[in-house]
């Protein structure tokens, strides 16, 4: 195996070989290198920072001619009503929103524990044909999957699964069983093979493997999955529109927020930012805090890593 | 590995062999199912003439769904859009993230904390950003411009002041602009993991030789990028055909910035025309299909010399 690709990615660098005086050319390099990161910083900041300056003005009074200006005041309003809305404001977040969190927290554990076995046996116990079946699998982390989604909206209308949330947990479980077992079977093909022989010497069988020596190195490889179920699930409006389709009731945080903003609901531009900046808190503290884990799980959808 | 795995294989018990694929068999018939059975559906689907509005008994048509789309003015439009979003997004986000990792692939004091910051858009959904680019890139312009053309004002590049995306013209390349916020810093990583990845030999070797800073770049680094170049304009590419909710988030499904799978929603939840919805999809899947197969062919054939 070649050095890790996110290691490769976060390795500390050596900022300078020695400690010695810049050149004026080397010097001029590394003044423009810091003056060009920080413009792009800027401009990588600006959607967030423009969410979170006009979500603090209040309901009423954010114009987009001031949406780059700091708030005179701080004004929390517009949070309650984002949250839970108003007379005025009748679609409110909360209940979609914990709705979201019930149901990808399902779907992300139960996919990281299928793609655990599922990259197990690929990387560990391969069979005649695993490779091609495999590749197989990774086809199908490729397609629109608008392809396939008039049939499975059929499906779900004739079982009537339709009408609860439990479609979406299904949808986001089977349609992640390609990039689970995937993000798996990379991290299983770097376990060397000689702890799987030592087990198979003394005549353990392959789920006594899996049990007593897999399965207690295997937590990174299940914070990556978790962290990348959770935020893709999160994030998708695709399955969630055709699956739920208009239903309130059955609104995620994605729909609900594309119902509110994109409805004629085009005078509470503080309330629109609110919600927004609300949905993408989520993934964002993930993020924060896992970065790195959620870095590996979006290279494994490059096939790298 | 070789033959010494090899052998070990053939000395495995045959319930041991057989194990692995009972474990993985309630998987294999689900994607089975529910990939390519549903697949072949939507095909079987788009041959007919199913119509949710009419009354008439369901009857193959043959092609007729595909051949009706290629004098749909209204899909043609949609190809289009998604041709222009396709190459400016791909262009752009090559180049920004490749200037990013230019930056960056050196090391330098504070490169994790730039490096964080340029990859989170990748966490949140295209549905919120939608919501802040639609707003930020209004059209309004001179006294009554805010958001991105006011910006463009204040900072003397009043000229630049645009339509963005309801723009007649322009409408499909103001949409990349927000795609190329939102995955420049997948490239980003994508790049510099190639960079990271040639070994500092062939760096130090040129040096060595005499080459200048930009030669070495140029003759040394850039040649060996080659495959990572391949690896993300595959990524670009099938993100960029997918396009969906980032359109949907910004512009709604508004005609002027329609793409082909705004289109087959449109086909599908408002006019109820399955058939029609799934030859959309069945095209959709034909063309990201062309660019992907060859692409996973090739990184099996790499797998196997591992």
């Amino acid at each position: 195996m070649s050095k890790d690709i996110v290691d490769l990615i976060t390795a500390k660098h050596n900022v300078r070989n020695k400690k010695r005086k810049l050149t004026g050319t080397e010097r001029f390099w590394l003044i423009f290198r810091y003056i060009s990161l920080i413009f792009i910083w800027f401009l990588v900041v600006m959607p967030i920072y423009v969410m979170v300056i006009n979500s603090l003005k209040g309901v009423k009074n954010v114009y987009l001619v001031n949406a780059f200006k700091l708030p005179e005041k701080l004004d929390f309003s517009a949070w309650s009503v984002a949250w839970s809305g108003t007379d005025y404001f009748p679609q409110s977040i909360s209940d979609s929103m914990s709705r979201t969190l019930f149901f990808v927290i399902q779907s992300a554990i139960i996919s990281a524990i299928i793609g655990s076995i599922n990259g197990y046996v690929f990387a560990k116990w391969k069979f005649k044909g695993s490779n091609f079946i495999f590749t197989l699998f990774l086809f199908g982390m490729f397609i629109p999957y608008q392809a396939i989604m008039i049939p499975l909206v059929r499906i779900a209308t004739t079982l009537e699964i339709n009408k609860s949330i439990y479609v979406l947990v299904l949808a986001h479980i089977i349609y992640g069983i390609p990039i689970c077992t995937l993000i798996f079977r990379n991290y299983y093909e770097a376990i060397p093979n000689e702890l799987i022989e030592a087990g198979r010497v003394d005549k353990a069988s392959m789920v006594r493997i899996y049990r007593s020596i897999i399965l207690p190195l295997s937590i990174p490889a299940f914070v990556v999955v978790l962290i990348w179920q959770f935020t893709s699930a999160w994030n998708d409006f695709l399955f969630a529109i055709f699956l739920t389709g208009g239903s309130p009731k059955l609104a995620v945080a994605t729909t609900a927020l594309n119902f509110i903003t994109g409805s004629t609901n085009q005078v509470y531009y503080g309330v629109n930012m609110t919600a927004s900046l609300i949905v993408s808190l989520p993934t964002l503290i993930v993020y924060i805090f896992l970065g790195r884990y959620f870095l590996r799980g979006l290279l494994s959808g490059s096939l790298k890593g | 590995m070789g033959c010494v795995s090899k052998s070990v294989k053939n000395s495995r018990p045959l319930s041991s062999r057989i194990g692995g694929l009972l474990f993985v068999l309630p998987s294999i018939i689900t994607v089975v199912i529910f990939v390519y059975g549903l697949i072949i559906w939507s095909v079987n689907v788009s041959l007919t003439n199913q119509n949710s509005g009419s009354k008439k008994a369901i009857e193959y048509v043959g092609l007729k769904n595909y051949t009706d789309l290629i004098v749909d003015e209204r899909f043609t439009h949609s190809l289009l859009n998604l041709v222009k979003f396709t190459v400016v997004f791909i262009i752009g986000a090559l180049i920004t993230g490749f200037i990013m990792a230019l930056l960056l692939e050196k090391g330098i004091k504070g490169e994790g904390f730039f490096r964080s910051f340029y990859l989170y858009p990748m966490a949140i959904s295209f549905i919120a950003m939608g919501t802040v680019f639609n707003w930020i890139l209004n059209s309004a312009r001179d006294e009554e411009a805010g958001g991105l053309n006011l910006a463009l004002q204040k900072i003397g590049l009043g000229f630049l002041q645009n339509d963005w995306y309801v723009g007649e013209k322009g409408a499909m390349y103001a949409m990349a602009l927000p795609a190329i916020w939102q995955t420049s810093g997948y490239v980003l990583a994508l790049f510099l993991a190639g960079f990271r990845g040639i070994p500092d030999d062939l760096r130090e070797a040129a040096r060595v030789d005499g080459a200048s800073e930009s030669q070495i770049y140029r003759h040394v680094l850039f040649p060996q990028l080659t495959p990572t170049i391949l690896t993300i304009l595959i990524i670009l590419g099938h993100i960029s055909m997918k396009a969906f909710d980032l359109i949907i988030g910004i512009n709604g499904k508004s005609y002027i910035t329609q793409v082909v799978a705004v289109y087959m929603w449109e086909a599908t939840f408002d006019s109820r025309n399955y058939a029609k919805g799934t030859a959309i999809a069945i095209v959709l899947l034909l063309m990201i299909a062309i660019v992907v197969v060859p692409y996973l062919r090739y990184n099996n054939k790499q797998q196997a010399y591992r």
